[in-house]
């Protein structure tokens, strides 16, 4: 546990798999340059892996003005043990007063531990991160009961302040080729122990889709859709307008959609350019996964579906007849516009 | 084996209503449930009591009603359940939560620990990892699977777009996905004998080796600001129309926000 | 007199509950329009203890009691009927009836597996000839040595053809009348033992209603129940019980038809509000719903009293003949206020007020509970 006022640094933990930084890195980056510059302070990321050096440069280029390194063969696959000892390490040297992780699986397990072994407090999934400026504080915006309600915690007295930030929240910087920063190889001391565990295998799941976190467009189906067949309008609809199909939870529970197509609470927070809802009814735990997108149209035979609530446009009505007419429509404008 | 069980009661927040006028939570008749990534270590636990013959306890630090999702768990089949309540745990956090429960872990012994990922009114995901800290035990999140070897577990631990397969001695804890299981009903029989037979032993502050400065809200390190009802996004229009009408006000919509 | 559900039972409700919601449910609709009878249903709740609720962990039950195993028909019937008949006909009609009489090898033999839920059971009485007149009974049983050899038939057995254990009535001394009428347990693919074609009925379509016949049926001796021309007694006594099963399933009939209206009429608009906002609809809930829990008050009794061990026939009669009226009556007014929506099948009510007569016929008419309940108070 570091003392408050000595503290100094926002820091932010850059996540890497198979030497490919994680895009939430960046946006937390991002982010932590406006709570560096509201602070006078500046922003460091940590770079843990093995091989990984060479990645420092695009963590500059996307605003840190500093990137610690930490590379170790113990590093080369993640577990929990030896990050939580690299991180650990290098917050007791250098002291931050804030220490930020994208809320991935990676994130959700590392920054527990790291917060249980600095003793200070961790603020998970946070959708808004802002600066006390009298308190020279983080205030730590996160939905809590269900998403249902926003609460805003603070960690007065210890260090550092610990936040998870999930993927598509923050807003990454533009990256600038030019920028310029110092790179620091740091040497964590790591020592293997009881707590680490033997990873005997890596099976990546075959990825044939978009992520629908990168998706501009979004047809989005729910329970009204009534089975995996009529999900054929979708994505015809999808492919006209060039978009990815996603859906809620009950999609994905009836098993016609694949849990990372899941939006909402317990799966993925998602801000497309246009979001179209089929067939879902606009409960909170979905919502909360899709609101902030820019542009949303909801398609549902019951006029009371609280989605309507969010939406800019509601059409009430049977999405059986309404999608094929309108991937026709916008088949024919873009045959036109092509012309 | 001795397996211990971490659970927690929650509000069912899918449940939950806004009050449309004041904008408030409507929390009277919501009902309470047993948090949903909980259940799922603890029928991962009775499946490796099955399969392997262990004793299973379930553990709950809350007010004295958490006593009821400690009876559904017996009545699904744990051994024994220890109530951890007293008014001195009250307004914790993850770090005073974490402590006081790896403090009754302590005193009970075992060999597994599980813990659900995250509950649904807290959603904090730190409990399981933090309680692995305190106890210096080695911890597996997000298991999608789990085989008992012995003096060692083989679990698959999930992530985005992979998963590993991961060797971990025991003791250890392990943290369940929802995803991880169906869990099983409770028989009726369960059920009585929850209720009639077996005894849930209740702790409070005095019978575990914690310390005061870890404990409650005073042993908290966050401290909530303030809770306010979320900001809703406003309605938009909202058309009752024909299929050709509806499909051209959205063309229209579409052209005058250059989506297409 | 505390008319609450003490905290074990309000447990048992929701695991009731829950199970009807997410197994039940969803093919209710289904087993209806198919005539299917729910085999993969009935192996989830034999898994879960369901059918030996009230009998003693001893025999392989769960230990609880008649008013568990009441809210458990109740609930399952909330959703579909055909699944409540199915647990109650085994339950009360033929576990429960070897439970009361059997010998303790018998006990040991069927119940067992019957609690259990290794082996689902049927009770076989009714005849062409003898359906109110249960006296009746032309099927008979003539001892030869070591054995007895059955001829005859039964018609409209519920669980015929998928029970493995069948309590069956025959005559045994054509001569003395009732006291002539002894009760046996015969084992499905016993030689000479087969069945009819499924009858084709107005409701519980998923549950198996079969003739069930017996030509020169062999069955160890060891099989029949209780002493020879002991039947009709016993098979009274079970019917009893049977009862307070069939009420339960005719109260939640009642309570699933309401809930399912009560959900409908704050949906449905015309004249631009609600039809809840009319009060011609807010009079008939009141109506339906005072009648279920008059309903529901009946059928508790009974089950509370069989199980304080005083007599309950009374309670019971008294119990199934409210409940099935309650049931067809708030069934059709269920139906009245969906309006058209009411009588296309999606809707439910329609199945529920299929569902709902025959709880009125089966296992003693309402006119046999009208001279059970007149009889005591004549006497």
């Amino acid at each position: 546990m570091n003392m408050v006022k000595e503290s100094h640094g926002v820091f932010v933990f850059a996540q890497q798999v198979d030497k490919t930084i994680t895009n939430v890195s960046y946006e937390l980056i991002g982010k932590a340059k406006e709570i560096a510059g509201e602070l006078g302070t500046e922003v460091s990321a940590v770079l843990v892996g093995s091989g990984i050096k060479q990645l420092a440069q695009s963590l500059v280029e996307y605003g840190a003005d500093r990137v610690i390194v930490i590379d170790d063969e113990e590093l080369e696959t993640y577990t929990v043990e030896p990050y939580t000892q690299a991180v650990a390490a290098a917050v007791r040297k250098y002291n931050p007063e804030i220490l930020l992780m994208g809320a991935t699986a990676i994130g959700r397990d590392l920054a527990p531990r790291v917060a249980a072994r600095l003793h200070t407090g961790l603020t998970a999934d946070c959708t808004a991160l802002d600066v006390d400026k009298e308190k020279q504080e983080l205030l730590m915006t996160r939905p809590a009961f269900g998403g249902n309600l926003m609460a805003t915690i603070e960690c007065p007295d210890y260090r550092p302040q610990m936040a998870t930030v999930r993927p598509g929240v923050m807003v990454k910087r533009l990256r600038d080729k030019e920028a310029q920063g110092e790179i620091v190889l740091f040497d964590a001391g790591l020592k293997k122990n009881h707590c680490c565990v033997e990873v005997q295998n890596v099976v990546k799941h075959i990825a044939h889709k978009i992520d629908i976190q990168d998706a501009k467009i979004l047809v989005s189906g729910g329970r009204g859709v009534g089975g995996k067949e009529n999900f054929k309008y979708l994505y015809d609809l999808a492919e006209a307008v060039g978009g990815t199909v996603s859906g809620s939870r009950a999609a994905v529970d009836s098993g016609w959609l694949e849990k990372d197509e899941q939006v909402g609470q317990t799966g993925k927070t998602v801000r497309p350019g246009l979001y179209f809802a089929v067939g879902i009814s606009g409960a909170i735990q979905h919502v909360a996964g899709m609101e902030d997108s820019d542009y949303i149209i909801a398609i549902n035979k019951d006029g009371m579906a609280p989605i309507f609530n969010v939406a800019d446009v509601g059409i009430v009505g049977d999405f059986k007849k309404i999608l094929p007419e309108l991937t026709k429509a916008v088949m024919a404008e873009k045959n036109s516009q092509k012309q | 084996m001795r397996i211990i069980v971490c659970v927690k009661q929650v509000p069912d927040t899918t449940e939950v209503r806004l009050d449309p006028v004041k904008g408030t939570l409507i929390r009277e008749g919501v009902p309470s449930i047993m948090n949903p990534d909980d259940k799922a270590g603890l029928e991962a636990a009775l499946r490796l009591k099955d399969s392997s013959g262990a004793e299973v306890t379930v553990i709950t630090m809350g007010p004295p009603q958490a006593a009821d999702v400690l009876r559904e768990a017996l009545a699904m089949g744990a051994d024994d359940a220890v109530l951890i309540t007293d008014r001195a745990f009250g307004g914790a956090d993850t770090w005073a939560t974490s402590c006081t429960l790896a403090a009754a872990c302590g005193r009970l012994g075992y060999d597994i620990i599980f813990t659900g990922r995250q509950a649904i009114d807290g959603d904090t995901a730190q409990v399981g990892p933090e309680m692995a800290e305190h106890l210096n035990i080695p911890n597996v999140s997000y298991a999608a699977a789990i085989e008992n070897c012995g003096d060692h577990l083989l679990v698959k631990r999930e992530f985005e777009d992979r998963y590993h397969e991961v060797k971990v001695n025991t003791p250890c804890l392990i943290t369940a996905l929802a995803e991880l299981n169906t869990p099983r009903y409770m028989t009726p029989g369960g059920i009585f004998d929850a209720y009639r037979e077996k005894e849930i032993t209740t702790w409070t502050r005095a019978d575990l080796p914690v310390e005061d400065e870890n404990i409650g809200l005073k042993g908290s390190p966050t401290k909530v600001v303030k809770s306010f009802p979320k900001t809703v996004k406003a309605a938009g229009m909202k058309i009752e129309r024909g299929v050709d009408e509806s499909v051209q006000f959205i063309m229209d919509k579409l052209k005058e926000k250059y989506i297409l | 007199m505390d008319f609450t559900l003490q905290k074990e039972y309000k447990a048992a409700q929701q695991l009731f509950k829950d199970f009807a919601e997410k197994e039940v449910k969803p093919l209710a609709q289904e087993i209806d329009e198919q005539h299917r009878f729910p085999r993969e249903t009935v192996e989830k709740m034999q898994k879960f203890g369901f059918m030996g609720i009230p009998f003693p962990k001893a025999y392989g039950g769960q230990g609880c009691d008649t008013l568990t195993y009441v809210l458990c028909v109740e609930e399952l019937s909330k959703v579909c009927a055909t699944t409540g008949v199915i647990v109650s006909a085994h339950t009360s009609l033929c576990a429960d009836l070897i439970y009361k009489h059997g010998t303790e090898e018998q006990k040991q033999k069927y119940l067992a597996s019957l609690a259990s839920g290794k082996k689902l059971g049927a009770f076989g009485l009714t005849e062409p000839g003898a359906g109110t007149d249960a006296s009746g009974q032309q099927t008979k049983a003539v001892q030869d040595g070591e054995e007895y050899v059955l001829n005859g038939s039964k018609i409209f057995i519920t669980n015929a053809g998928e029970a493995d254990v069948y309590a069956v009535f025959a005559m045994t001394d054509a001569s003395a009348g009732t006291k002539g009428i002894s009760c046996f347990i015969v084992e499905k693919d016993t030689p000479g033992f087969t069945f009819g074609t499924p009858e084709k009925k107005m409701g519980i379509c998923g549950s198996a209603t079969n003739e069930l016949i017996f030509s020169d049926c062999r069955i160890p001796k060891e099989n029949l129940v209780g002493r020879e021309g002991k039947g009709f007694g016993i098979a009274m006594s079970t019917l009893d019980g049977g009862r307070i099963g069939i009420a339960a399933q005719a109260l939640g009939i009642a309570a699933g038809a309401l809930e399912r209206t009560v959900s409908y009429v704050k949906e449905r608009k015309q004249f631009g509000r609600a039809i809840a906002g009319f009060q011609n609809t807010q009079f008939t809930l009141a109506d339906m719903a005072t009648e279920v829990e008059a309903a529901r008050c009946l059928v508790y009794k009974a089950a509370t009293a069989k199980d304080a061990k005083q007599k309950f026939s009374i309670d019971a009669a008294m119990a199934k003949l409210k409940a099935s009226r309650v049931a067809e009556y708030v069934t059709d007014r269920a139906v009245q206020l969906h309006g058209g929506y009411g009588y296309i099948r999606e809707y439910e009510v329609e199945r529920m007020m299929r569902d709902a007569k025959i709880t009125e016929i089966y296992e003693g008419t309402s006119e046999v509970m009208k001279m059970v309940i007149s009889g005591s108070l004549l006497k």
